[in-house]
């Protein structure tokens, strides 16, 4: 067969100012795409743009500052239908006759309604709340809450069940063993620690190194059912089913065989160098009344003792869907935006399928509402939380707490390029090649994750004061703190807040 | 201009309250001094009292006031009315004319009593049944407004200053053993009757000074229990969180005081481990019912009377003790003007209760047995 000539052009330019460049080689050593290269015999270094991620390695480490990439200036004829974006896509696709891969979260240029609500700050009648000066309270629950209290000698009769409690309401998201670096979870879990919150393993199982963080994580169980045994089923705090995920809604999960090395097949339980299999659906799994069994299993498995949770991607029939998953007994629902990361997905579900996560929120919460039973399930959203604004909008529209994760990955220094799938993520974040995941130490992710959440604190607690709130619970579902700009009646309708003015 | 009910007004206000724990009965003619002290505190668009002990002679029928728009809104309420209860008395709520006082509605109040066989067709107890005659009237029947449904008390309110209002009502022809008492000062309002306090369910009524930050999330959570917050004002959503807390809940006034004022987490934290469980129960369970932002608050019940702050004390509430009596409002000069040497005088902090009981009637409301005591001081 003749070989195909491809007719790709490189991405990104990647320009080198030669007055600058004093030959060191670092941007060849950083490189794992091999961009840059050494000529032993000009006595200098070269770059193949080829190659390029732009994942800024180079640029960031380069001690002279010599490095600039952007974007290749190189355009194709102007077209608004068949973008450049688009046509790459075929030329890649009838080179390899393969699925299109790609890593992190949905990048198309759709409405963000974080972006499309403001909130509320107290003037004259109502004082806002100095933080500074008075507490200011960030703590949540999550878990399932009893209909009522009964206390007998004023004392409590029954304990209430088994509750997570935050300081903060924001988690790490679930970031497998396998997906990201064994530093980079264990960055994560030191900063949960430190700041009272949780990380969560994903469906990579938990490294034995991280047992004694037990206590600050959530196991997950997906339909691979990697690394699940008792044992660590009781180091988390809280149990969680995987059903779905935001980036690919309905669809399983593959780890290739070649990152499974020692320690992720130790942990996944797992022979070295096979491929990794979720799939789409737990095979246990065909139904509402099968979920509940699976939780209740893993409630008797843990004897009642830590809450069980149900993850599912935000899809069109999500309100239904959850009311569902409260009533077979879930102790909290997690709902995954389409903007929700991925270290690898195909490239047409991450763009297509799902719908936001605003309005996933906003109709799970109103229906369990009108159902009357919200109280019963804690409500956690994930899908491209990226700030703490995101946070305040999201309590207020009705969630105890969010999952961060790409923001999470950007603290400990990813860049946002988008290739985890490569396996070759020159920050050590996303790969478990030993020397790439060197490059991350995880005492300093964890300095960094952990001032990343408490960052956002000090500014969740600045906007709770300026809308005279001192207690993160009096924001849950408070939409009347929220106000839309720029939608439509029906948008607004279903986010159940009122128009900007109104 | 939207009418109160349909758009939500935040106001600032005074209140007054004062209580013979004994039941000793005195005219209204105090509690109308008292807040007519703190006549800047309103602003004439809106004033109102409860008071309990005003109908010995109906003490077992529930006294529902009425506010009506127009004739035909109280044939419409009345047949309502008379299919689901027996009608024992009615009349209109004798009013003083008063050129302070316009645009009063027809303020008309029955005595009745509810229909034996309706309630149980319904299959609901006595006290629900009522509840949801109420929330069905107010939410529905256009032009009809019960703002007050309890046994042996009532509500008289309007727009006005509550000097104005507490004459127009003629409040000094009364006897009570509990007088609570509100001036409003609404930032925006056109001024409906409806949305004058106290705000009432039941025997429980709920004079405020304040603006709650927390309302959309305490309303929330209460329309999922069949509340309906069809008049949108603060208030309201705090007379429901009462009457939800201690009569759908049964919870004792020790826990939802902590419910709606909770302790803060700091100090949460240094709680002996089974006190601190308990509280930190009452937070998860109870939390979307933690009544934030500024207020102060007096609830009255058969039982007596209750004064809350909010956490941090955002707005004034001054309490006083004089023998039987107890003296709570906005101002120091609301009490001094009716009681000019308490035996004692002191402002609550915040989120301290000032619970005051009619002697006989601890057994109901106060603190549950064995746990730590609350501030009582009455």
């Amino acid at each position: 067969m003749a070989l195909l000539k491809s007719y790709l052009t490189p991405d990104f330019l990647i320009e080198r100012n030669k007055d600058r460049c004093i030959q060191c080689r670092v941007c060849v050593q950083q490189c794992a795409n091999e961009v840059h290269y050494y000529d032993d015999e000009d006595g200098e270094v070269y770059s193949d743009e080829m190659k390029c991620v732009n994942c800024q390695r180079c640029v960031t480490l380069c001690p002279t500052r010599a490095l600039v990439i952007r974007s290749s200036p190189n355009e194709l004829r102007k077209n608004a239908n068949w973008t450049p974006e688009v046509i790459r896509s075929i030329y890649i696709q009838a080179e390899t006759g393969g699925v299109l891969l790609t890593g992190m979260g949905n990048d198309r240029p759709y409405p963000v309604y974080w972006d499309h609500m403001l909130l509320n700050a107290s003037q004259v009648t109502n004082p806002s709340i100095d933080p500074l000066r008075e507490p200011m309270e960030c703590k949540t629950f999550l878990g399932r809450k009893p209909a009522s209290l009964v206390f007998e000698n004023g004392r409590l009769k029954e304990k209430i069940p088994p509750q997570l409690e935050l300081d903060i309401p924001v988690m790490f998201s679930a970031m497998s063993f396998g997906s990201i670096s064994l530093n980079a979870i264990k960055s994560l879990a030191r900063a949960a620690r430190q700041e009272g919150t949780y990380f969560n393993t994903g469906e990579g199982g938990l490294h034995k190194e991280l047992y004694p963080y037990g206590e600050n994580c959530i196991v997950q169980v997906a339909s691979g059912r990697f690394g699940v045994h008792s044992e660590y089923l009781e180091a988390g705090s809280a149990v969680e089913i995987k059903i779905g995920q935001g980036a690919k809604p309905g669809i399983g999960g593959h780890l290739p065989g070649e990152k499974v090395g020692k320690e992720i097949s130790e942990t996944r339980m797992i022979p070295e160098g096979t491929d990794a299999l979720s799939p789409a659906p737990h095979h246990d799994i065909y139904s509402i009344e099968d979920l509940r069994q699976l939780i209740f299993s893993l409630k008797e498995a843990t004897g009642y003792q830590k809450p069980v949770g149900v993850k599912i991607a935000a899809v069109h029939n999500v309100a239904a869907i959850a009311s569902g998953i409260a009533r077979a007994g879930a102790d909290y629902i997690a709902i995954d935006g389409y903007r929700g990361g991925t270290g690898a997905a195909p490239l047409r579900i991450r763009d297509n399928v799902g719908i936001p996560v605003e309005f996933a929120l906003a109709a799970v919460d109103t229906r369990l509402r009108n159902e009357g039973i919200r109280n019963e399930v804690s409500l956690v959203v994930a899908g491209s939380i990226r700030s703490s604004s995101d946070v305040v909008k999201a309590v207020a529209l009705g969630a105890d707490a969010v999952y961060i994760a790409s923001a999470a990955l950007l603290a400990l220094g990813c860049h946002m390029c988008q290739k985890c799938y490569t396996g070759k993520c020159n920050w050590g974040i996303a790969t478990q090649d030993p020397h790439l995941t060197k490059r991350l130490n995880p005492d300093l992710g964890a300095q960094r994750a952990a001032n990343l959440l408490r960052g956002w604190k000090h500014e969740i607690q600045e906007m709770l004061g300026g809308m005279g709130i001192n207690a993160l619970e009096s924001l849950r579902g408070n939409r009347l703190m929220l106000r839309g700009i720029g939608l439509t009646e029906k948008e607004l309708e279903i986010l159940g807040i009122k128009a900007a003015g109104e | 201009m939207l009418r109160e009910g349909a758009v939500r007004i935040p106001s600032g206000c005074s209140i007054s309250g004062i209580m013979n724990k004994k039941g000793k009965l005195t005219s209204g003619q105090d509690i109308i001094r008292s807040i007519a002290v703190m006549h800047d505190r309103s602003n004439g668009l809106g004033g109102g009292f409860a008071a309990y002990g005003i109908y010995p002679e109906f003490k077992d029928d529930f006294a529902f006031h009425f506010f009506f728009d127009s004739k035909e809104a109280k044939e419409a309420a009345e047949v309502q009315l008379n299919k689901y209860f027996t009608v024992v008395y009615d009349e209109p709520v004798p009013v003083r004319e008063m050129k302070a006082i316009k645009d009063a509605p027809v303020i008309w109040r029955y005595f009745v009593q509810p229909k034996a066989k309706m309630m149980m067709q319904a299959g609901l107890p006595e006290d629900e049944y009522v509840v949801k005659f109420v929330m069905k009237t107010n939410s529905e029947l256009e032009g009809a407004y019960i703002f007050s449904s309890g046994k042996n008390m009532g509500a008289f309110k309007g727009v006005g200053y509550p000097e104005d209002i507490g004459e127009f009502y003629r409040l000094d022809e009364y006897r009570a053993w509990l007088w609570t008492a509100h001036g409003r000062f609404p930032t925006n309002t056109p001024g409906w009757w409806g949305g004058a306090h106290p705000f009432t369910l039941l025997e429980c009524s709920v004079v405020h000074n304040g603006e709650i930050s927390s309302y959309d999330a305490n309303r929330r959570f209460l329309e999922m229990y069949g509340y309906r917050c069809t008049l949108l004002t603060d208030t309201e959503v705090m007379a429901y969180i009462f009457d939800f807390l201690t009569r759908k809940q049964g919870l004792s006034l020790e826990v939802v005081v902590m419910a709606m004022a909770s302790p803060f987490w700091q100090e949460i934290d240094r709680m002996e481990p089974g006190r601190k469980e308990t509280v930190k129960a009452v937070r998860a369970v109870y939390g979307s019912l933690l009544v934030n932002g500024p207020f102060s608050i007096l609830v009255g019940t058969s039982q007596g009377m209750i004064a809350l702050n909010d956490r941090i004390k955002l707005r004034p509430c001054v309490a006083a003790t004089k023998g039987d009596f107890l003296y709570v409002a906005s101002e120091e000069a609301g009490i001094r003007e009716v009681c000019p040497k308490p035996d004692k005088i002191w402002a609550p902090r915040g989120g301290e209760p000032i619970i005051g009981l009619l002697e006989n009637a601890a057994s109901q409301y106060g603190p549950a047995q064995g746990s730590e005591k609350i501030a009582i001081n009455s």
